[in-house]
């Protein structure tokens, strides 16, 4: 098929791919570099459908992009997202020795290519409607021994990944009760994380609460997003702060007497309350006033 | 548009699965790495099943298909297990077979 | 008795096995059967003379074969022996004097334990010098070369308890070893010319291959006396003949004076026939002849070590008959004439200086003896009689027979050139000096002041001197009377020069330069002149117990003319440092390879170790490296 949208497809294509290639070496984080490994699996599997594969296509997608990408991700975040590496090699020469290597391998593959004559193209255009049933023709026909092989493989592999994920319980296995009481002794933190709290003027996960005086609780904010960068500052009103100085009443202005029964009343006016108590009280009380 | 470009194309993206292998650290990317050149050789089949009008290529990329992804399963759980001995996904911290 | 003449060689060496295997058990006996087995050879060889005398001169050259011994290709050795009057001189004189000192050694080894050993040894050697002398091949002449050797080895490391005595039998052992070298390559050259080593082949013949091959025909010649040489003690293999003196007396008088030691003269004049044709081998061997004569003379005056000092004058004494023999045709029968009375007087001479270490506590140095005519008459008498003999006064037998050697020396080449005179000269003075050796040693043991005495209290040393038993002396009385008769018994009528010529050829009588009458006269004159100074300075004058320091020739002497330093530094030393560059190259280049080699690869393995660095980054560097060399060589040979 020598269609232009072929043409237009591949040349369009072609670069994207081999940028995206080139930014898995050269991505700083892990994470950028899967992102680019996905576009150039979906990429490719564009091109196997453009080369009337479209079974294979779909079962890149599937397969591929969306298992075993996502697999990648999976360990990347179990691994940690920090853990990237800088450009800069540990082993000597190792740099010159890679990137030598890799241009060279190109280049003489290049060459065979060259001698080889890969003109012309018969196609398969009639495979392409029925795709999924000509592919299980060959495969149930010519290749069932290896078929059978991979699917004793898969199974293998899938026992291998349960074992050597599994920890064993070596020791005693821990309960609820014990992890709660290590929690207790090694003084980490037991209360969830504060609430907003009365002051807070948001309730969203990456604004900080304020305590009762009115500032933020940094702890309030999860570490993903403190790591992150991605803490959003808290909006927390200055005056909050002065009336609470002004506004609470001093523990010493309340009656203490038990026959009065009097309540204390709600402003701090120290004289009302003067005249009857005591004068064993009045030295203290009159001190105090002070405060 | 000649079909040969795919082939071309493959090798490029296998060179730099090559390169990849050999000049990151970590060990995720690596095997990222192995991935694509798995997967450029399975580009490479394609096209070449479509130059010869067979379907075997189409097939063996299939194979190819599912012994990588068995592949990646085993890989990432072998990552998995260093992580949890040594607290490291670099590559050059798994140097215990030294001389 | 011709017929039977193998059993010379077999009874003494059945005799020699039988003592061996025996071993402590034939103790008692073992010596007496030894003294029968020489006996019963000296009677075989008795009858073999006799029957030989009955026959015509024609016929006295007999080969009796034996068996086929080798067949190799173009070799053909038969095992024979040969009959003729120069083999039964020697089996005469072997036989007869070795009968007589082993029953000299009976008495003379009586307190030894290995008296028996002993004399397996001494049977050993009688039967190794007649298959010398009897051989009629160069190669059984050889077997009997080494037997003599291997038994002189035995005889003079006998009490080898003793490192000294050890030493010197090496040193003797290795010396012969280095002479039979020129032996060896003597019976190849003679092979590779005359395609056989039988004499009855090899000495006809020799004239008539001459042609075209004097080079060969001389180096043979060379070859043969340095085997001589080494044998006989001649200069510059002598220096082994003084330290013989460490085995036992009888030793010394049997091998070192009488027979061994001649085996070299037999040699030389058993190929006469080859050196006739080779001149210059001949002016050589006469050279080595009066060099070695000079050398014994000047080493024997200033010897105290009277076996020392009897060796030198053998060493000398063989220089005389090399000299002779070295004249060529005129002079091989005088050699031989000079050899058989020569073993008489010195045997005689070295069991009378056995006689006297036996009455003086086994003591060698003269400076210890004196005056020792009255306490020991017999041996006196007897050594006396030797002294005579060796100085050549008339008529006892050295006169006849050296006097001949000197006259043919003036009659040499003709009597032209400088030959005659040097060669005559020599001999002459070398007469003069034997006489004062001979003498000082004659009158420092037996006169002058005693220099011992009786008593215990006095300050010279304690000795009884007493004579010898009987079985020690009789036969030096034996000897004594053929030191005395036998010359000139031989020479009446010239007979043993007839008697010798189906051997040597006719005796050709050349003139010498100075007249006879003159030779003689100052012949006589010297050795008078040598008694006389001996007399004055060692019978008329006390001897000092302590050598005095004497002239720069005087001590030179004493060290032997320093033989040994000189064997030492120019065969020894770079012996020794070419066997330590041996060494030294084999363990720096040979083994230093080999381990170099393994520590090469062990190197090479460290390094190529490096490579396992543990990266993995690295492991796969490496893969894609290999994978790169196998695509470019699979696209070179695509191509």
């Amino acid at each position: 098929m020598t269609s232009g949208a072929e043409a237009v497809l591949f040349w369009c294509l072609a670069p994207l791919m081999v940028l995206a290639a080139l930014g898995l070496i050269f991505a700083r984080k892990a994470v950028h570099a899967t992102i680019c490994m996905v576009f150039v699996m979906i990429s490719l599997a564009v091109m196997y459908i453009a080369n009337q594969a479209p079974f294979l296509g779909i079962v890149q997608i599937v397969v591929y992009t969306g298992a075993v990408m996502m697999l990648f991700l999976f360990v990347i975040m179990l691994v940690g997202v920090d853990a990237g590496d800088s450009l800069v090699d540990t082993l000597k020469g190792q740099r010159w020795i890679g990137w030598l290597l890799g241009i060279g391998l190109g280049v003489v593959v290049f060459s065979f290519l060259g001698r080889v004559s890969l003109a012309g193209g018969k196609g398969h255009a009639e495979t392409v409607a029925n795709n999924p049933a000509e592919i299980a023709r060959v495969l149930l026909g010519n290749f069932v021994f290896p078929l059978e092989l991979v699917g004793v493989l898969l199974v293998t592999a899938a026992i291998a990944a349960l074992t050597m994920t599994h920890r064993r319980n070596l020791t005693k296995r821990i309960g609820q009760k014990e992890l709660a009481d290590t929690r207790v002794a090694s003084g980490a933190r037991l209360t969830p994380l504060p609430s907003p709290g009365v002051f807070a003027q948001r309730n969203a996960m990456d604004v900080p609460a304020l305590d009762p005086h009115g500032q933020p609780v940094e702890a309030s904010v999860s570490r993903v997003l403190r790591a992150r960068g991605q803490e959003r500052d808290a909006i927390y009103d200055p005056d909050i702060e002065l009336l609470d100085e002004a506004g609470r009443p001093a523990p010493s202005t309340w009656d203490r007497s038990v026959g009065s029964g009097a309540s204390a009343p709600a402003n701090g006016e120290s004289e009302s309350t003067a005249v009857t108590e005591d004068s064993g009280n009045a030295e203290s009380t009159s001190n105090e006033k002070e405060d | 548009m000649d079909y040969a470009n795919y082939v071309y194309l493959a090798v490029i993206l296998f060179t730099i699965g090559a390169a990849t292998v050999l000049l990151r650290r970590n060990a995720i990317i690596v095997f990222m790495g192995i991935e694509l050149m798995l997967n450029s050789a399975n580009l490479a089949f394609v096209a070449f099943s479509r130059i010869n009008g067979d379907l075997t290529g189409q097939v063996v990329a299939f194979f190819v298909m599912t012994v990588a992804a068995a592949e990646v399963v085993v890989g990432l759980a072998i990552i998995v297990s260093i992580y949890r001995s040594r607290r490291s996904v670099s590559v050059d911290d798994i140097n215990l077979l030294k001389n | 008795m011709i017929n039977a003449s193998w059993l010379l060689i077999a009874i003494p060496l059945a005799s020699a096995a039988i003592l061996l295997l025996a071993g402590k058990r034939s103790n008692s006996w073992g010596h007496w059967l030894g003294v029968l087995a020489s006996a019963a050879s000296f009677a075989v060889g008795a009858g073999a003379l006799l029957e030989m005398l009955g026959k015509d001169a024609s016929e006295r050259v007999v080969d009796v074969h034996l068996f086929d011994w080798i067949s190799a290709g173009s070799l053909q050795v038969d095992a024979g022996l040969r009959i003729d009057p120069l083999s039964l001189t020697f089996v005469m004189l072997v036989t007869f004097v070795g009968t007589l000192i082993h029953i000299y050694s009976v008495a003379y080894m009586e307190h030894d334990t290995d008296r028996r050993r002993f004399f397996a040894y001494l049977n050993l050697f009688v039967a190794s010098m007649l298959i010398l002398v009897l051989a009629n091949s160069y190669l059984l002449l050889f077997v009997g070369w080494e037997g003599v050797g291997l038994a002189s080895y035995l005889l003079i490391g006998f009490w080898n308890h003793n490192p000294n005595y050890a030493t010197a039998a090496k040193k003797a052992f290795v010396m012969n070893r280095v002479a039979d070298v020129g032996m060896i390559i003597a019976l190849g050259l003679i092979f590779a010319l005359f395609g056989s080593l039988s004499f009855d082949k090899v000495l006809p013949q020799a004239s008539a291959l001459v042609a075209g091959n004097e080079g060969m025909m001389n180096l043979i010649g060379l070859m043969l006396l340095v085997a001589a040489c080494g044998k006989s003690a001649q200069f510059p293999l002598q220096a082994w003949l003084g330290d013989a003196m460490a085995g036992p007396t009888p030793v010394s008088a049997l091998i070192h004076a009488a027979t061994m030691v001649t085996a070299g003269v037999y040699l030389i004049v058993r190929s006469g026939a080859i050196f006739n044709v080779a001149p210059t081998a001949l002016l050589v061997v006469a050279i080595v002849g009066a060099i070695t004569l000079l050398f014994g003379a000047i080493v024997g005056c200033a010897k105290d070590d009277i076996k020392k000092a009897l060796a030198a004058s053998t060493m000398s004494q063989i220089g005389y008959m090399m000299l002779a023999a070295g004249l060529g045709p005129i002079g091989y029968a005088f050699a031989i004439f000079h050899l058989l009375t020569h073993g008489f007087f010195k045997a005689g001479m070295f069991l009378g200086a056995g006689s006297v270490m036996h009455g003086m506590n086994d003591d060698v140095n003269m400076r210890n003896f004196g005056a020792l005519n009255k306490a020991m008459k017999i041996t006196w008498i007897t050594f006396g009689l030797g002294w005579l003999a060796i100085l050549g006064v008339p008529p006892f037998s050295g006169f006849w027979s050296k006097d001949k050697i000197i006259e043919s020396a003036f009659a040499t080449n003709h009597g032209e050139g400088w030959q005659p005179w040097v060669f005559g000269l020599v001999a002459l003075i070398g007469a003069g000096l034997a006489a004062f050796y001979m003498s000082r040693l004659f009158f420092m043991t037996f006169h002058g002041k005693a220099r011992w005495s009786t008593e215990e209290s006095s300050e010279l040393p304690t000795r009884h001197p007493h004579e010898s038993p009987a079985l020690m002396v009789w036969p030096m009385i034996i000897l004594a009377v053929g030191s005395a008769l036998l010359g000139l018994f031989l020479s009446l009528g010239n007979r043993f020069t007839t008697w010798l010529a189906p051997v040597t050829g006719e005796l050709e009588h050349h003139d010498p330069v100075l007249s006879v009458p003159v030779i003689m006269g100052a012949t006589l004159v010297l050795v008078f002149l040598g008694a006389f100074l001996a007399w004055r300075q060692y019978g008329a004058a006390p001897v000092p117990t302590e050598p005095p320091v004497g002239s720069l020739l005087t001590q030179a002497a004493r060290a032997d003319l320093y033989q040994d330093q000189f064997n030492e530094a120019a065969f020894m030393r770079p012996g020794q440092y070419a066997t330590r560059a041996l060494v030294y190259a084999d363990k720096k280049a040979v083994d230093g390879s080999v381990t170099g080699l393994a520590g090469l690869i062990g190197s090479l393995g460290i390094g190529i170790q490096k490579l396992h660095n543990g990266y993995i980054r690295s492991y796969a560097a490496m893969m894609l490296a290999g994978l790169l060399i196998v695509l470019i060589v699979a696209f070179v040979i695509w191509n």
